[in-house]
């Protein structure tokens, strides 16, 4: 038997249940601190947005390289277990990379953006120490690499204005995804 | 020397989930192995009465339910341990259980504890938020049924004794729950100039992935997973859930998202998760899922017999509902319109049934999914003349083969992918 509301009632209800959530602000959970957002808020863009203060050489970033990332990576970014890092010279875009297949995008030929360098190496690497690098030398390393594939000279220092002006080779080569203007394979 | 360990471990997962869907398809005490040889399998099957019925039971009320001792699910792990596919050749219906739910991580399975993780919603807000999972619960809470399948969901080195787990496994289906991100974007008080978002999870590797605009009012912030909260590997205690854009922007473990109106040219979005075609370019962003089907019955390593076959399989598509599969049982030269289980939803796994009469001469049978955009799923002929072959990595969605050997055994139409 459903107890029959009274007319106060039944007004009161209708006001406290909405059916059209896009009405109601919740207002659950709490306002996020200027420190915690500070804290995860790493990222950084192609634009440069995000990149911290600091600086770092290739000479700086080839002793870190052999402690910290030869081990997986080769000496001089071929040849280790992990990712191979460096292009060879017969693999330009796009031929030489379809032609070898997955292993061969490397950052000198696939990496459209350095700031993403940056960006993935302070967010992941090393793997077995992940997150551990300084801001120095997570520059240092973004340094050495790009030494390393032909994009920078040997007397490279990188800071936030120097990194974010450099031009990868794959820069031009990405075009957006154009598969939903067809209902073909495309 | 890498490939030739990677081809050779591969194998002998193969010829061991052979044995095991041998030993449970047949429910004799005799099995054939992938070379035919006879094997017996008497001294590995557990006890059971002869007549239950004539028995005190064993087993009574528990706490936590068990699979029949009689019965083995096995995922498919990579032997890098980064991945591991859903045995698709062993199940029924359309959801996956949820330890059967394929992996894919860039850093290894978090260990996280609910009560002190995190949720941030920042950037280009009006009032950037912390939740708490807590916080999330308390939200008006949305269930959907979907697929999530890895855009590399295809094994190209197979031989004929591979399993539709090895060709295609990492697509998996299961009820998720959460809170939409719709919801939360009301809360933050998110800026009509917001066109991406990053999402970014709490793993080792820090994945991060950003989310254009077009699917906002899907994405969901997922909690639960058929019914429970969501196992470690598929991303507890909180997900991002894109519904049919490629698996790995529906970030796992999620403890961050920024809202911008550039896309943040992540790792996974620029060197990785993007493949070449034939104008000289990378596609980016390729998101969507193209409509796809896959044969789980009868498949390597079953036998069949002449006469009635009920071909069964799992059709899909990104782009929204499946409306046909087709099978072929002639290697497409003929095609007939496959039953479709209701209920058939957007964006979903879906099962297709056929009965097939067949003669004991050799066959291979096809399928091929038809969505509601009229998107027919491809031979791999027309992909690699579409895009190249060098779009190969990713977004592979081939019209797959088994073939029905005179005798009875069904292996792999192999495919060479060049």
């Amino acid at each position: 038997m459903v107890p029959s509301l009274s007319s106060a009632q039944q007004k009161s209800s209708d006001n406290n249940t909405k059916s059209d959530i896009e009405e109601i602000l919740f207002n659950f959970g709490r306002p996020a601190t200027t420190e915690e957002i500070k804290k995860w808020n790493l990222d950084v863009r192609p634009d440069g947005t995000g990149l911290p203060l600091g600086e770092g050489s290739v000479s700086e970033g080839e002793i870190l390289y052999a402690t910290k990332c030869a081990f997986c990576h080769g000496v001089s970014g071929q040849g280790g277990i992990n990712e191979r890092l460096v292009a060879y010279e017969d693999e330009d875009f796009p031929q030489g990379i379809v032609a070898c297949g997955f292993e061969c995008r490397t950052i000198g030929n696939y990496w459209p953006y350095a700031t993403t360098l940056y960006d993935y190496i302070l967010r992941s690497m090393p793997m077995n120490a992940p997150g551990s690098l300084t801001f120095n030398e997570v520059y240092a390393l973004s340094a050495y690499l790009l030494y390393l594939n032909n994009i920078v000279p040997d007397s490279t220092k990188l800071s936030a204005s120097s990194l974010k002006e450099i031009v990868m080779p794959a820069h031009d080569k990405f075009v957006p995804d154009d598969r939903l203007e067809y209902n073909m394979v495309h | 020397m890498k490939e030739k360990e990677n081809k050779s471990s591969k194998l002998n997962i193969t010829r061991r989930s052979a044995l095991v869907g041998m030993a449970g398809a047949a429910g004799t005490m005799i099995a054939k192995s992938a070379t035919g040889k006879e094997v017996q399998t008497s001294s590995n099957r557990p006890f059971a009465p002869a007549d239950p019925t004539k028995v005190t039971a064993k087993q009574w009320a528990t706490k936590v339910g068990k699979r029949s001792i009689f019965e083995k699910y096995e995922r498919d792990v990579r032997y890098t341990g980064t991945s591991s596919r859903t045995p698709l050749h062993q199940l029924h219906g359309t959801i996956t259980p949820s330890d059967m739910h394929f992996e894919r991580h860039h850093a290894g399975v978090p260990l996280i504890d609910a009560q002190k993780h995190k949720l941030i919603l920042h950037g280009m807000v009006d009032r950037p938020m912390t939740f708490s999972i807590n916080d999330l619960k308390r939200f008006p809470a949305v269930s959907r049924i979907c697929f999530i399948e890895c855009s590399g969901n295809l094994a190209r080195e197979a031989d004929e004794y591979t399993t539709p787990q090895n060709i295609c496994g990492m697509t998996s289906q299961s009820e998720w729950t959460g809170v939409m991100l719709s919801t939360l974007l009301k809360e933050v008080g998110i800026k009509p100039s917001a066109t991406w978002l990053l999402a970014e999870g709490s793993d080792a590797a820090v994945l991060t992935r950003s989310v254009p605009k077009q699917i906002w009012h899907e994405s969901m912030i997922v909690y639960a997973q058929n019914g429970e909260s969501i196992r470690p590997e598929n991303g507890y205690p909180v997900r991002l859930l894109n519904p049919g854009y490629e698996g790995n922007s529906s970030v796992k473990w999620l403890r961050r998202i920024e809202f911008s109106d550039q896309p943040f040219m992540t790792r996974e979005e620029t060197s990785k998760y993007t493949e070449t075609i034939r104008n000289g370019k990378a596609r980016q962003f390729s998101l969507t899922m193209d409509a796809r089907s896959i044969i789980t019955y009868p498949t390597f390593p079953n036998t069949v017999e002449k006469g009635w076959i009920e071909i069964q399989g799992i059709a899909w598509s990104g782009r929204g509902q499946i409306t046909a599969t087709e099978v072929s049982t002639d290697n497409g030269k003929t095609w007939e319109t496959a039953k479709l289980q209701e209920p058939i939803l957007s964006k979903a796994h879906t099962r297709f049934r056929h009965l097939f009469n067949w003669d004991g001469k050799e066959a291979i049978i096809l399928s091929r999914a038809i969505d509601e955009t009229g998107y027919v799923q491809p031979t791999r002929e027309t992909l690699i003349k579409v895009r190249g072959a060098g779009s190969i990595p990713y977004h592979n969605n081939p019209i797959t083969g088994w073939r029905l050997r005179a005798g009875g055994e069904v292996v792999y139409r192999v495919q060479d992918w060049g």
